[in-house]
């Protein structure tokens, strides 16, 4: 603490005198000695100068504030890391602006220079400040109470008796008496006590609630151990995501993540050896006419998980239920069709056949999806696809989903043919087809009527090419189309080792909060004067940070010793006290 | 609100939109006699002057010294002030028994009691028609909240006769709960899958809890900063010897700035340690339904800027030159943070916390 500096530069010191009433920081290090020796600034000088601006309470609040407005650009501009597609469609939508919100790093606020710069100046500023006040509050720990004042009565809370001692009684006596019960008293309720007699008077001296400096300064450590927490685990950390279609098996190794973000320290041909099977991907949906019709719920992807070398077994992943496996977490992050599709050559050859996952469009489960035939056929071919769980035509001959579940399936399909564009290794989405380079065969915009199947049928592809199919997957002597189509699972798998780390030290920095926050720290005296046949008894309290409840404690405090102290005097010699009220 | 429903759990919801109107009507009302309760308070602090004055006038005749203490009680000294303030804050810490009897304000509270009591009814048969907590969406959180904010107002009254702020608290309440019945209403439907966990129940009831101690924190916020003004405003005219205008009448029986401020940094720090919660509750519950515990969704990173505007407030506390009204305004932006946070931020950012319930 730079109680030096604040001494003639008030500014800089996060001390605010002994007066005040500090929460988080008690005015305990008015105690500190004072090395008043002004050093002439050269470049250690202005070194120092600028470490205490950094270190000075009123800088840790410039900089939480600005901490706060740094934060808050980051919730208007989309972020890469929450919402790329958002980062996308601001660059389609504002094109002139987009790239100077970029060169400002608006699209990554969280990772960007300023705002970095401004959390690492606060946390340095954190740690330059409660280490110099842990060796305070060490050494306060193991000093004793201060010697009793002289005047208590200058003190706000000060009550004062006259206890008249029995004829007989021995003042000095009966004086140690009284300090010793009083001490005794404060031990019991957590204070730490020591004796202070002389000048004619007995007294206790006792202090109480370090915790709250403990707490004050547990709590920032916490928070530098989250950040730690944070900034180490997240280079263990690797997320990647996955579709796995009903019956199909992930393997967890590099192959089977369609996308993948490790940490700097993840070695990625290492991943723990597991396999995931989705047997079966259950949901419900609310039927219609009742209210939130269509609205779906309770998704379940029921897998096998087969552990290397261990038999396998059932698991579930489940909405804000992840499976926990070999310290992965696999997280259900969607659901969609993916419809089986065979596609002939005119010679009756299959040269394709898959379940291609369709992604949802709407909330009735319109969802598009992309076939891509490479091989097989004369020219490359392209499909683009709606797939309509319950389909209903529209007056414009168009179809839309009308219930998310599998009551009337449809597939429309729109051909291309040419150069998918993938032979060169470009890595292309299996989700879009760039139809450059292709000519469109069917489609509205070629007046050629687009593919129309239902699960079961066959149609001709175009130019004689050969023919596709809908295949229907319902299990043998299933009466309507419910199970007509296999669903897919978005599986997100996460590992992160901070994590625990960052719960621990949060639930220690609320601990610590709750410690700095609402223990009182307090002194607290009992002075007994002797004089003649008559004992003053004083009590006074002093606060030490923000401790609205002293005054009922110096009561609290009166009361019982006054009670304690008359039974003591009474039992062996007679004794009437009265008392003096509050001075 | 407008439809009515046909079937019989949908009609208990309707009775629950019944139950909350009156309770809005109610509140309303307790907002009038409140009102009423502050003019009142004004007049008899004019009234007691006018009768300090009287009294010193026919001493200082008595005295034959009239002309020169006629001057001086003309005008509000700072030491009157303080004795005036000084009686305040002991009326503010009376236990209920001793209060002074204040007609309006006990009707405040009656109706504002009556108001809690329907206002509870209303939150209490919208949760069993929904078969769930009653917090599921903005509709429903500012149904809770709104009744959170009430329930913590008149706990408060059993240690502090904080019914200064009634006109605060009734009037925030009829805004928000009515203005969330008109524009927020939305029919029963089932849960969504992600809203179906008991990080539901803690984090969002914890969140209206903290929300409930800003509220009072930022009344007293509010209400330092107008008596530091008058404080200053009669230490200036004391000092100019011209005569002034010290503000609302009603400040006169409102304790010191400091003690406001001491009482509104008590509410702030359990609304802190709250709120602190709420952040890590979240974060479990983000971490068990998105797969990651931060991630700088729109709703994250307005909870964490309210979160460090609170700390910020508490470290003003302990920073020469920023007690007093500077940490005030901390208090109060921080309070519409939360407001915005709750409002703005629900409706119009784009976020993972989409559970408005409206399209």
């Amino acid at each position: 603490m730079s109680r030096s500096r604040s001494d003639d530069e008030p500014s800089t010191g996060r001390t605010t005198g002994s007066v005040s009433a500090d929460p988080l920081r008690p005015s305990d290090h008015a105690d500190a000695a004072a090395d008043v020796t002004q050093p002439a600034l050269g470049a250690f000088g202005w070194l120092r100068w600028g470490w205490r601006q950094l270190t000075s309470m009123r800088t840790a609040l410039v900089l939480l504030l600005l901490l706060a407005i740094a934060a808050i650009p980051g919730s208007i501009v989309p972020q890469r890391s929450a919402d790329p597609n958002g980062v996308t469609q601001y660059y389609a939508d504002n094109p002139d602006l987009a790239p100077i919100l970029d060169n400002l790093s608006l699209f990554d606020v969280y990772t960007s220079p300023w705002f970095s710069a401004i959390y690492i100046l606060l946390f340095i500023s954190l740690i330059g400040c409660v280490i110099p006040r842990t060796k305070h509050h060490w050494k306060a720990l193991r000093s004793r109470p201060p010697r009793t004042p002289a005047r208590l009565e200058r003190l706000d809370d000060h009550r004062s008796t006259i206890v008249e001692l029995a004829p007989g009684g021995d003042p000095a006596a009966s004086a140690e008496t009284a300090v010793a019960l009083a001490g005794e008293q404060l031990r019991k309720a957590g204070y730490r006590v020591e004796r202070y007699d002389g000048r004619g008077s007995f007294s206790v001296s006792a202090e109480r609630g370090y915790a709250r400096e403990t707490g004050n300064l547990v709590f920032h450590a916490a928070l530098v151990g989250v950040l730690i927490s944070v900034a180490v685990g997240g280079g263990f950390t690797y997320t990647g995501q996955s579709v796995i279609i009903e019956g199909r098996t992930f393997v967890n190794t590099m192959l089977d993540y369609s996308s993948f973000n490790p940490g700097r320290f993840v070695d990625q041909e290492r991943l723990v050896p597991y396999a995931l099977t989705l047997d079966e991907f259950s949901v419900e949906y609310v039927a219609p006419g009742l209210k939130g019709s269509g609205q779906a719920g309770d998704f379940v992807a029921h897998l096998t998980t087969q552990i290397a070398g261990q038999e396998a077994r059932d698991g579930e992943v489940r909405v804000n239920h992840p499976l926990d496996i070999e310290g992965d977490r696999v997280y259900l992050m969607g659901n969609g069709y993916a419809p089986t599709i065979t596609i002939r050559d005119a010679a009756g050859e299959v040269v394709y056949s898959e379940s291609v996952p369709f992604l949802p469009q709407d909330a009735n489960m319109t969802s598009l999806g992309v076939i891509k035939v490479p091989d097989g056929m004369p020219e490359q071919l392209g499909l683009v696809g709606f797939f309509y769980p319950t389909a209903q035509e529209l007056s414009t001959g168009a179809f839309t989903s009308t219930y998310p579940d599998l009551v009337y399936p449809t597939l429309t399909l729109d051909v291309y043919a040419g150069d998918l564009g993938i032979d060169d290794g470009t890595p292309r989405s299996v989700y879009t087809l760039d139809p450059t380079g292709m000519e469109q065969l069917t489609g509205r915009a070629v007046g050629v009527d687009s593919i129309v199947l239902l699960p079961g049928q066959t149609a001709d592809l175009p130019n004689d090419l050969g023919t596709i199919t809908f295949e229907n997957e319902s299990p043998a002597g299933s009466t309507d189309l419910s199970e007509s189509v296999k669903r897919f699972v978005s599986l997100s798998i996460h590992r992160d080792v901070g994590a625990p780390w960052v719960l621990a030290f949060a639930t220690l920095a609320v601990l610590g909060l709750l410690a700095a926050l609402f223990v009182p720290r307090r002194r607290m005296w009992v002075k007994v004067t002797p004089d003649g046949h008559t004992l003053r008894v004083e009590y006074a309290g002093l606060a030490r940070g923000e401790d609205p409840t002293l005054a009922d404690a110096v009561d609290q405090v009166a009361l019982k010793h006054g009670d304690a102290l008359e039974a003591a005097l009474r039992e062996p010699a007679s004794a009437s006290s009265r008392s003096e009220g509050a001075t | 609100m407008a439809a009515m429903p046909a079937t019989e759990t949908l009609s208990l919801d309707s009775v629950s939109v019944l139950l909350v109107w009156t309770a809005i009507a109610i509140y309303s009302l307790a907002f009038i006699a409140y009102a009423i309760d502050l003019a009142r308070r004004s007049a008899l602090a004019v009234e007691a002057k006018d009768a300090a004055t009287r009294e010193r006038e026919l001493v200082g005749v008595g005295a034959a010294s009239a002309g020169a203490s006629a001057s001086s009680s003309a005008r509000e000294t700072i030491g009157a002030v303080r004795a005036q303030e000084a009686a305040a804050k002991a009326a503010l810490e009376a236990t209920p028994a001793q209060r002074p009897r204040m007609v309006w304000a006990r009707i405040g509270t009656s109706l504002t009691v009556l108001g809690f009591l329907f206002h509870l009814a209303g939150d209490v048969t919208r949760g069993i028609a929904a078969g769930r907590v009653p917090w599921s969406n903005m509709y429903e959180f500012a149904l809770t909240g709104t009744l959170l904010i009430v329930a913590v107002y008149l706990v408060t009254l059993f240690k502090y006769d904080l019914r200064f702020l009634g006109v605060l608290i009734t009037g925030l309440t009829v805004l928000l709960l009515g203005g969330a019945t008109l524009a927020f209403y939305v029919e029963i439907v089932p849960l969504a899958d992600p809203l179906k966990s008991i990080w539901l129940v803690i984090h969002v009831f914890v969140a209206s809890l903290a929300t409930a101690l800003f509220a009072l924190a930022f009344g007293l916020s509010v209400l330092q900063l107008m008596q530091a003004r008058r404080e200053a405003k009669v230490a200036a005219a004391e000092a100019s010897d011209a005569p002034v205008k010290t503000g609302p009448g009603f400040l006169r029986t409102l304790p010191s700035a400091d003690a406001l401020e001491s009482l509104a940094y008590r509410f702030a720090i359990i609304g802190f340690i709250f709120w602190t919660f709420t952040l890590i509750a979240g974060s479990i519950w983000a971490n068990d339904a998105w797969g990651r515990y931060w991630g700088f969704d729109t709703k994250e990173v307005w909870t964490f800027v309210i979160w460090v505007l609170y700390a910020g407030y508490i470290h003003a506390r302990a920073t020469r030159g920023w007690r007093g009204a500077r940490s005030a305004w901390l208090s109060i932006i921080g309070f519409v943070a939360v407001i915005f946070n709750f409002t703005i931020v629900n409706m119009f950012f784009k976020g993972l916390h989409v559970y408005s319930g409206l399209s």
